[in-house]
């Protein structure tokens, strides 16, 4: 692969290659160096950068080439869009050595709910998932997919692709807009050829949110609830990695029900810790850990299924009176 | 004994990251720590029950002082019959690392500090073999992988790590990548992977007057009118 980058870069001028490959600018940016004339090929082009400059630099002539090269190749290889028709979760011990007896399958487009006291041990049980634990976490559970063990190469795989996770404390740091975040994070996923995508996912975004935003917001403006809808919107329509693990995302302004929709519909497997009985009913599974270890695992029963309309009711009532003492209105029929 | 370097930007949790390595490592780990003019680290080693020795520059170029010290350092270890030990610095001045040819490096950032920030670390960031990735947690899945895929922009061919310095989560994935590093019993003719900045000028030697007539020696001067650098 990067023998074929070799010979593109000797075959084309600088301004061939800024053309065909726009991420070339990003490398000659880092190398700091001064603007080469375009038409020329590149190794020719270093002509007009002095050798005093490139010492300066740590640089070797001869040797940037050869570095663009696997620059580009980094930068051009395509995600494998792995699928992951089940995730096994095999039971270890809890925080007193006592044994799990445990054993949990999930399938895409199913949800389970991990719920618990404060404190049980669910955001553990979704940091073992999060790093595919091989019995060599405290709990000594082991996660499968597809039923065998992942490889170093799949645990170490850069930035945990294969699995996405949001979670209630998370908060958006870089200076950038709504647009610009977006883009660079579907160029990272070498999607940024799709640009339809940034609007598909904004708009996902601004539906979920209480108050909408522009593109041009900062992400460091958008409001806890804002986002929140846009870190789901981006796992839905960008992350595209097939597991997504939610850490409680109640009371933060978004439309949670609607959100885990969104992510089921996209064909995931999705786990969310939550203390809401409209999430966790809304589950197909429910997870109960106790001790650090899990306790029971149930599936939500069609007597359940039933009483979540009369919690849905409730819970249509709260938001109502919610968004009317938002917009100024009384409360007294 | 097993030798890795760790350099990283002040305060991006180079010393959680070694204290969550050492627990998740059954062997004897210590640590050197180069600082410039004062560490607080020391006693949080000592807590651990981490073996640790303090050096600092002062005012000395940091660079130049690690170099001088790091093969001493490795008798240090010897003589205390350690299996892993670990070289801590700070930044230094961004231009320089740490990192030895053939000696496994790990170079901390956390994810706090900016999208560019990686592109403009330098050679600590670009030449380590190991990159790990600090304060994760507080960001989203997605903003971890655009600083993550910045990252790559600066260094194509590291391993990414996230850690989490806190929790120690991924903390046993970096124990299992370091069980990999070579074993060394001098560092006696190796190499550094890149430069340490020369300087031999009258600052060199304690001049704090600022005027043409107090510079001498090796100077380097900013060409205002170009915008370049020039000599």
């Amino acid at each position: 692969m990067t023998d074929n980058f070799i010979q593109v870069i000797a075959s084309r001028t600088v301004g061939e290659l800024l053309t065909d490959y726009p991420v070339a600018y990003d490398f000659f940016q880092n190398l700091n160096l001064p603007p080469l004339p375009p038409n020329k090929p590149l190794e020719d082009a270093l002509f007009v950068v002095s050798d005093d400059w490139l010492e300066e630099f740590g640089l070797r002539r001869f040797e940037i080439p050869d570095q663009l090269a696997a620059f580009l190749r980094t930068m051009t290889a395509t995600d494998v869009l792995r699928t992951v028709a089940m995730l096994t979760i095999i039971g270890g011990q809890d925080k007193d050595g006592n044994p799990e007896n445990a054993e949990l399958v999930l399938k895409p487009g199913s949800v389970a709910a991990v719920v618990g006291p404060t404190g049980s041990g669910k955001s553990r049980l979704l940091a073992d998932i999060e790093c595919l634990a091989q019995g060599d976490t405290p709990t000594r559970r082991r996660v499968l997919i597809d039923g065998t063990e992942a490889d170093e190469e799949t645990r170490f795989q850069m930035e945990g692709k294969l699995i996405a996770q949001l979670s209630q404390n998370m908060n958006f740091v870089m200076d950038i807009s709504v647009a610009e975040f977006l883009g660079m994070h579907m160029r990272s996923r070498s999607r940024g050829g799709e640009k339809w995508l940034i609007q598909e996912c904004f708009e996902c975004a601004n539906n979920l949110a209480g108050e909408k935003f522009t593109l041009s917001t900062k992400v460091t403006q958008l409001s806890g609830g804002q986002s929140r809808a846009l870190m789901i919107a981006d796992c839905a329509y960008i992350s595209t990695s097939p597991i997504v693990l939610i850490d409680e995302i109640e009371n933060a302004g978004v439309d949670r029900r609607r959100a885990v929709d969104i992510l089921v519909k996209r064909e995931k497997i999705v786990l969310i810790s939550t203390h809401d009985p409209l999430l966790a009913l809304g589950a197909d599974l429910r997870v109960v850990i106790r001790n650090g270890g899990i306790f029971k695992v149930l599936e939500t029963s069609e007597r359940e299924k039933a009483s979540l309309h009369e919690i849905e009711k409730i819970d249509m009532l709260l938001s109502n009176a919610r968004a009317k003492l938002r917009s100024g209105e009384r409360l007294e029929d | 004994m097993k030798l890795i370097t760790v350099a990283g930007p002040p305060s991006s949790g180079k010393t959680a990251v070694i204290t969550r390595l050492a627990e998740n490592l059954d062997e004897r780990l210590g640590v050197i720590k180069f600082d410039c003019l004062t560490t607080f680290d020391k006693e949080r080693y000592e807590e651990a029950g981490i073996p640790v020795e303090v050096g600092f520059s002062g005012k000395f170029c940091p660079d130049h002082f690690f170099v001088n010290n790091v093969e001493d350092g490795v008798t240090w270890g010897l003589d205390r019959e350690l299996d892993y030990l670990i070289t801590e610095s700070a930044g230094l001045c961004n231009r320089c690392s740490p990192h030895i040819v053939g000696i496994t490096s790990v170079c901390v950032v956390d994810c706090l500090s900016g999208v560019h920030t990686p592109r403009k670390i330098g050679p600590m960031l670009k030449f380590a073999d190991i990159v790990v990735v600090t304060k994760g947690d507080i960001v989203s899945q997605a903003e971890r992988e655009v600083f993550a895929w910045s990252v790559r922009q600066a260094n194509g061919e590291a391993q990414i790590l996230f850690v989490n310095g806190i929790t120690g989560q991924g903390a046993f994935m970096l124990a299992k990548l370091v069980s990999g590093a070579c074993s060394v019993t001098t560092l006696n003719n190796t190499r550094l992977r890149f430069t340490t900045p020369a300087a031999a000028c009258s600052y060199c030697t304690g001049e704090i007057r600022i005027g043409e007539s107090f510079q001498m020696g090796m100077m380097r001067k900013i060409d205002f009118d170009s915008g370049g650098l020039h000599d």
